[in-house]
């Protein structure tokens, strides 16, 4: 019996103005049998989603198909009647993009959106569709199943949210399921729910999934087979144990390596003592800061309460947290975008002005930011020439062949050719770009740099390069670093010191290597079990664990008494987490947990565990 | 297995983008645009008479015949007067050419001074207090209320029709479009990460304005302009077919248009030639608003009603 989907030859052509074309995917052949989960596994550019997308007859806005075929049980899609093609789209193969927040029409509630596709091909009468989308939405283990339809999409959590896309994807009994990338822009701990909502809910329907990401830890949890792309063509195509456990291409055993190993102690790198002075390079003191400031000068929504963390000169602290925890915030009060409402920010010693408007020129040159997405941080209109330089003429007041010369050296810095000092943001790739943003941060000659998130929208092969020349760059020139991630254990390849924040609380501080070992904070713990591991079989075993049934799966919420942690806390104590402010426990060498439960009962909760 | 020396170079994220490439309709519309132009610099000067002259009897003398006194007006096109003559017995053709200096000079004029104070404002507002917004915006909300017609009208009944005043009416009453796209293209990019980074750096007002936001908002204002100077020159046209616009015996395309309606009945081109200057023209001009706009990724298209 032929292959459900067959992919045979595909070769698909971008059109340049000129009329001349570049292969985009050259010569790709592959099947995915009936109840099979295929993974497409590249970086971005490898054309995965091209290939993916082929799968509905489609392709983008440039591209078309020059040569191969595309059958579904036999049947070239692309040459397809319009009409056919229609029927195809939605009904027998659907597809789930990587964003469901922009997916979902915010004006409909989601049992409209979910059996809109049956109805509109006329598969099944109202009632069938919301029947079949109440199984579904029992199968995807969503809260609430027979009233779920009847809510709009701002009412469910984001995880909620992307497994409610796979329930439209689903809901009418398509014979292939194309995933592009649904779990990407998640957090560790929903991305662990939805992967295993997914596996569930392929497994019951028997459907045939592909699965295009460029995350190797989560293929290995999903896929039964797995094909590598690199730039159009298949370098790997094997079933997954096998990629995995015995690649044999260059390429993918080179994916591998850019996997981090998951956070565990003694990873940290060790400080520079040398650049270690009395003050702290910068300092937060029982900061507050939030949203909507009101007549009083207080606010109307809090998203940070009483932080107080202290960077020391040449170290680097790592802030990790789900996202909506104030890791950001945090950040924006340092660099003073946004000014605390409460307490104090210091600069080696010396107190600087809650509003950036008020801080002096120098002030500002030693407190830089690194934007999350160079994409958007780099002024598309502007040459890197202009960008680097605008830094150095601004502060230091350097024009013409000094300055030019500095941008050189910039450039070379982040290890770009000196030449792109006459290129366009537009021009680069995305690792190129961050690079470009981290030297116009350092061209300030800064004291302190605050990342935020500044590898989390590359591939994994490019965020660990990146992650290098961070590392080198901190060792010749003895900046502090504020690291920003929701990535556990990036920040534990890099950071000196972790900071854990939790609905605005810093609920766990202290150096990276007694953080990663026990005893640790509840959410720590949930934190550390919920990277991925690039191991088959990974997903089931942690979804077994106490520490992950208690904490996955629930939103980040702020309460004004007792512990915010508490709904999620395995170790939780009843009229005690939720009545009263945890105390700080002091450990040894520096380390801080905020915390009801004692060291001995952490310990003891982790063996249960 | 020998060691392949391949390295695996960054992909980039997406081919570059495109340079402004014209249809071959955008590429009629850049002739066309050329052409008025042209006409514009050189019309008066290669016109075979003056706008105002009214064209002798004895021009129309057929040889032969024994009428002495033919009639001048409404004359279909001859070698007299190659696209005929109008209800005194003008040249259409001399007009045509006459006016096009008038109807786009004056079109150019108001629409130039539309941008200067609609996005001067437009762009304040966007960076400026939220106090200083909502003061503009609020007093834009209601100069827009207003029918721009009738205001014009109004304003010229009461205080006369010349060329200065027609150009800083139009261009004021125009204005108001202008501030509202300029506006929310500010506040679009006000909020980009880069315009942050550059308040981060402790960047003045005066830079964000001139090196971060205008950069960025020019390609979808060029497209805009284009579209804003067509309304323009209808605009200046209704005026002057209602009488208000340019006066005579100065001519404008849209003056002519109305002194000449009346010679419809009897088959004259005189309407329909002025009538095509204007259709020509502003059509010319948005088949290349559409290319520009099309390349722009429809930045602008999304942002007009």
């Amino acid at each position: 019996m032929p292959p459900l989907l067959e992919v045979d030859r595909l070769v698909i052509d971008a059109r340049t103005e000129s009329g001349a074309t570049t292969p985009i995917v050259k010569d790709v052949s592959f099947g995915i049998d009936r109840g099979e989960v295929v993974a497409l596994i590249g970086e971005s550019g490898s054309g995965k989603t091209t290939i993916a997308l082929s799968a509905l007859g489609y392709t983008k806005p440039g591209l078309e198909f020059t040569s191969g075929e595309v059958r579904l049980e036999g049947r070239d899609v692309i040459t397809m009647p319009p009409g056919e093609i229609r029927d195809l789209r939605g009904q027998r193969v659907a597809y789930l993009a990587q964003s469901a927040a922009a997916t979902f029409n915010p004006a409909l509630t989601i049992g409209e959106q979910v059996t809109e596709s049956p109805l509109l091909h006329g598969q099944m009468n109202r009632e069938e569709a919301e029947r079949r989308a109440e199984e579904l939405y029992r199968a995807l283990e969503l809260p609430d199943p027979d009233r779920l339809g009847r809510r709009y999409p701002h009412q469910v959590s984001g995880g909620q949210l992307q497994r409610l896309m796979a329930a439209m994807a689903l809901c009418g009994k398509p014979d292939l399921l194309i995933l592009d990338e649904p779990t990407t822009a998640l957090d560790v701990t929903t991305q662990i729910e939805v992967l295993k909502a997914f596996k569930a809910v392929i497994r019951q329907e028997g459907a045939a999934a592909l699965y295009v990401t460029h995350d190797l830890s989560v293929v290995a949890q999903i896929a039964d087979r797995i094909v590598v792309l690199y730039a159009g063509d298949v370098l790997e195509h094997g079933n997954a144990d096998q990629v995995i456990n015995r690649p044999s291409h260059e390429y993918t055993r080179r994916l591998m390596a850019a996997v981090r190993p998951p956070p565990a102690a003694g990873q940290g790198d060790d400080a520079l003592e040398e650049h270690l002075r009395d003050h702290p390079a910068l300092a937060v003191r029982d900061v507050s800061a939030g949203y909507g400031r009101l007549m009083d000068g207080s606010v109307a929504v809090t998203v940070l309460r009483d932080v107080t963390i202290s960077v020391q000169r040449g170290h680097t602290m790592g802030i990790i947290g789900e996202s909506g925890c104030g890791k950001s915030t945090l950040a924006r009060v340092m660099s003073g975008l946004l000014p605390a409402s409460e307490g104090a920010i210091l600069l080696d010693g010396q107190q600087l002005q809650p509003d950036l408007r008020r801080r002096d020129r120098d002030q500002l040159r030693r407190v830089q930011f690194v934007f999350q997405m160079a994409d958007v941080a780099l002024n598309p209109r502007q040459r890197f020439g202009g960008i680097l330089g605008r830094p150095l003429g601004f502060y230091f007041g350097w024009r013409g062949r000094e300055r030019r010369q500095r941008v050189a050296e910039l450039l070379e810095m982040v290890e770009l050719p000196t030449e792109f000092a006459d290129r366009y943001p537009e021009e680069l790739s995305g690792g190129q770009k961050q690079r470009v943003n981290l030297a116009r941060a350092l061209a300030a000659s800064p004291e302190v740099l605050l990342c935020d998130e500044v590898i989390s929208a590359l591939d994994t092969i490019v965020g660990a390069n990146v992650i290098e020349l961070l590392k080198r760059l901190r060792q010749r020139s003895g900046v502090s670093f504020v690291f920003i991630s929701h990535d556990l254990s990036t920040v534990a390849s890099f950071a000196d010191e972790i900071v854990v924040l939790y609905a605005g609380r810093v609920v766990e501080q202290g150096p990276t290597d007694r953080v990663l070992s026990p005893p640790y904070h509840p959410y720590t713990r949930l934190l550390i079990a919920s990277v991925p591991e690039l191991r088959i079989g990974w997903l089931e075993e942690t979804m077994e664990s106490r520490v992950a049934q208690a904490g996955i799966d629930r939103v980040v919420r702020m309460t004004e008494i007792g512990c915010s942690f508490f709904d999620r806390c395995p170790l939780a104590i009843e009229g005690v987490c939720n009545r009263e402010t945890p105390p700080v426990r002091h450990l040894s060498g520096g380390h801080a947990i905020e915390c009801h439960r004692s060291e001995a009962e952490f310990i003891e909760g982790i063996q249960a565990a | 297995m020998a060691e392949t020396e391949t390295s695996f170079e960054e992909l980039p994220d997406a081919p570059p983008r495109r340079r402004l490439r014209l249809s071959w309709s955008g590429k009629l519309g850049v002739v066309v645009v050329a052409f008025w132009m042209v006409i514009v610099v050189i019309g008066p000067s290669i016109s075979p008479y003056h706008e105002a002259d009214i064209l002798d009897e004895a021009l129309f003398i057929v040889p032969g015949s024994d009428n002495p006194y033919p009639e001048t007006d409404y004359q279909p096109p001859s070698a007299v007067a190659w696209l005929g003559t109008d209800y005194l017995g003008r040249d259409t053709l001399s007009r045509t050419l006459f006016g096009a200096r008038t109807t786009i000079g004056i079109s150019l004029a108001s629409t130039l001074l539309a941008y200067l104070v609609g996005v001067t404002l437009g762009i304040a507002a966007a960076v400026g207090r939220p106090v200083l917004d909502s003061s503009l915006s609020r007093l834009n909300d209601a100069i827009l209320s207003i029918p721009s017609i009738m205001l014009a009208l109004i304003i010229i009944a009461a205080i006369g029709s010349t060329i200065p005043i027609l150009i800083v009416l139009t261009g004021l009453i125009y204005a108001s479009t202008v501030f509202r796209i300029a506006r929310s293209l500010g506040l679009d990019v006000k909020v980009s990460d880069f315009v942050e980074a550059a308040k981060v750096r402790g960047e003045g007002l005066w830079w964000i304005i001139t090196r971060e936001i205008l950069p960025n908002v020019a390609m979808p204002m060029a497209t805009d302009f284009g579209l804003r100077f067509v309304y323009v020159i209808l605009f200046i046209s209704s005026l002057s077919f209602l009488g208000l616009g340019v006066q005579p015996p100065q001519s404008d395309w849209g003056s002519m248009v109305r002194e000449s309606l009346s010679g419809l009945p009897y088959g004259s081109i005189a309407p329909l030639v002025p009538a095509m200057a204007i259709a020509t023209l502003t059509i010319a001009i948005n088949l290349i608003v559409d290319d520009v706009s099309a390349h722009s990724g429809g930045r602008l298209a999304r942002r007009m009603i």
